[in-house]
């Protein structure tokens, strides 16, 4: 079972990891400790690995700092369900392997700290009683997600998701 | 099919046509990386990805300019990395402290030509589309990858059209317009998508940059102007690069420019935005004139104006921090930076300044700043208890010499 952990709309980069605590200012190994240090401190002493973020619209806006969603990462957060993400958060957190569903339903009426239990490959979130099918991702984003992330996927390949082998 | 701009440019960038919803793989012609993240970009370079060399050290550029000059040992050590890898790779474009913002030199420099990708590791790379360009910003892993490759590959975005017509009323300038914009679309209201301005053909080169840089506010992959004229003066412009006229955008907006009025977005959100009439008065104790967004010389020239011959009030900073070397060197020329340091403001090393709240001007708990830049996110410019408010740089002199928020028309002459 996975613990959910709820957040509201436009959540943005700073709220999940503040510009000051990037790994340039104090170090990389610090991470997962930092993760929503400011916007939600109990997150980071609590978050077990294999728990989930819910969130409501335009998860990740601000910055490119790819330090937020690897934040994420080094905490183990299984995978991040939201009613929307923000581009270049997106981008990043596919490229490093989390997987992000989109979905309406699950985001409005699971509660904060509730168990659940999500199967990826089915794109299925199991919450009590109730199952909320995921809209599944594009077949890039699974050939992505299918290697781990973007740096697997292309040492494996050599090339990009669409690309013709060249 | 008629394309919009975004999908001409991907067409040829691919090397063969696309249309929005497409995923393509793309030559890039520039891609940079800055101080703050050259480290992880690096790391993943030459660790995660195993690459021996960047694909080709003509289309990289490296900028010390977030926090720069260093602040403290860690950030000193990161700009060691970063020179001593322009060194090994042989990237001549390395613009070091006191050049100026990454964005900023981009256009300056003529690092990034109109119709083609640049990529950038700061998500206001969507700055390029003032040229014509398609800019767009991504993180480290896609950065490093494009170092490898020289290529990315891209969801060709939907577009949203912007026609505007009319001129600014005195006192209000492109900053507001766009403020008001995403004021009105929402922070994800472009999400995914591009953005087209049309019908800002007569304003500067500096107000279609303010303009495009904000586009990311909205979600936007990129935000781009047609070239006019104005852009053929300096930069090569392809015959092939305009928006068909039967090009298929998903949502068109019609604005009177007349009709807006200076705009302020409020703490902490970007899209929270309000008259300045509405917020009049509220207690400021930091200006920050700079920025990618507004450094340039013709917002410290609105500043100026305003500033010439008056003082700002007690109990206010007002920071000036130019967005290149290039734009303090024409201030200091033509006086605007006398001016300004007669009026009192204090001046930085031309860079990000306090923009991303790591040096040069950090706000304290309580503290109240009027802010030239891009967010306001909470936190964004120092402690989690400040607030930022952000505005034009015409509403930052009128704030700095009220000492509260205030409306610039009523200083404009
Ligand atoms: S000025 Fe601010 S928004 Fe622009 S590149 Fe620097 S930190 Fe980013």
């Amino acid at each position: 079972m996975a613990k959910v952990w709820k957040f509201g709309n436009d959540v943005d980069t700073d709220q999940i990891l503040p510009g000051r605590y990037a790994p340039y200012m104090t170090g990389e190994a610090a991470l997962a400790r930092h993760a929503f240090i400011e916007y939600r401190p109990e997150f980071a002493r609590a978050v077990r690995a294999g728990d989930i973020i819910l969130a409501g619209r335009n998860f990740g806006c601000g910055s490119s700092r790819e330090y937020a969603p690897l934040a994420l990462k080094r905490c183990g957060i299984a995978a991040i369900v939201a009613r929307s993400f923000a581009r270049i958060f997106f981008r990043n957190a596919l490229n490093l392997g989390i997987p992000l569903f989109e979905s309406e339903t699950a985001t409005q009426e699971i509660a904060d700290g509730q168990e659940v239990e999500l199967d990826v490959a089915q794109g299925i979130l199991v919450a009590g009683e109730r199952a909320f099918p995921l809209r599944p991702p594009p077949a890039f984003v699974c050939e992505i997600l299918h290697q781990g992330g973007i740096v697997e996927y292309y040492r494996k390949h050599g090339r990009f998701p669409g690309e013709s082998d060249s | 099919m008629g394309q919009t701009l975004s999908e001409k440019i991907i067409s040829r960038a691919a090397g063969h046509e696309v249309q929005a919803g497409d995923l393509a793989v793309v030559q890039v012609t520039m891609t940079m990386t800055v101080d703050s993240i050259a480290e992880s970009v690096i790391r993943v370079l030459r660790q995660e990805l195993g690459a021996k060399r960047v694909h080709d050290p003509e289309r990289v550029a490296l900028f010390v300019d977030h926090v720069a000059p260093a602040c403290n040992p860690a950030t000193a050590d990161g700009q060691v990395l970063l020179r001593r890898f322009a060194l090994e790779e042989g990237i001549n474009r390395l613009y070091d402290v006191g050049r100026g913002i990454c964005h900023q030199l981009m256009i300056e420099e003529g690092l990034v030509q109109p119709g083609t990708v640049a990529l950038g590791s700061d998500s206001h790379a969507t700055t390029y589309g003032a040229i014509g360009a398609f800019g767009t910003g991504m993180g480290t892993t896609d950065i490093a990858l494009a170092f490898a490759r020289g290529k990315t590959w891209l969801k060709v975005p939907e577009s949203i059209k912007v026609q505007v017509h009319g001129a600014f009323s005195p006192g209000t300038t492109a900053k507001d317009l766009i403020l008001w914009l995403i004021g009105r679309l929402g922070a994800e209201g472009a999400s995914y998508r591009a953005v087209e301005f049309h019908g800002v053909e007569g304003s500067s080169l500096a107000s279609r940059m303010t303009i495009c840089s904000m586009a990311t506010e909205m979600g936007a992959k990129a935000g781009l102007v047609p070239p006019d004229d104005l852009i053929r003066q300096h930069y090569p412009v392809p015959e092939w690069l305009y928006p068909d006229a039967d090009a298929t955008y998903v949502q068109e907006i019609m604005i009177d420019l007349s009709k807006i009025q200076p705009q302020v977005s409020l703490p902490h959100q970007v899209d929270r935005v309000a008259p300045v009439s509405q917020v009049q008065g509220v207690r400021v104790h930091q200006v920050f004139l700079g920025s990618c967004t507004n450094g340039r010389l013709e917002d410290l020239h609105r500043a100026a104006s305003l500033l010439s011959g008056r003082h700002i009030a007690r109990g206010v900073r007002l920071l000036v921090i130019p967005a290149s070397h290039r734009v303090l060197a024409d201030a200091v020329a033509d006086g605007t930076m006398s001016t300004l340091l007669a009026a009192g403001a204090t001046v930085g090393t031309p860079g990000c300044g306090p923009c991303l709240g790591r040096h040069l001007g950090v706000l304290g708990a309580g503290e109240v700043c009027l802010s030239t830049s891009n967010r306001n996110f909470q936190g964004r410019m120092g402690s989690p208890e400040a607030s930022i408010y952000l505005g034009s740089p015409a509403t930052a002199a009128a704030t700095a010499l009220a000492g509260f928020i205030a409306d610039p028309r009523e200083y404009w002459q």
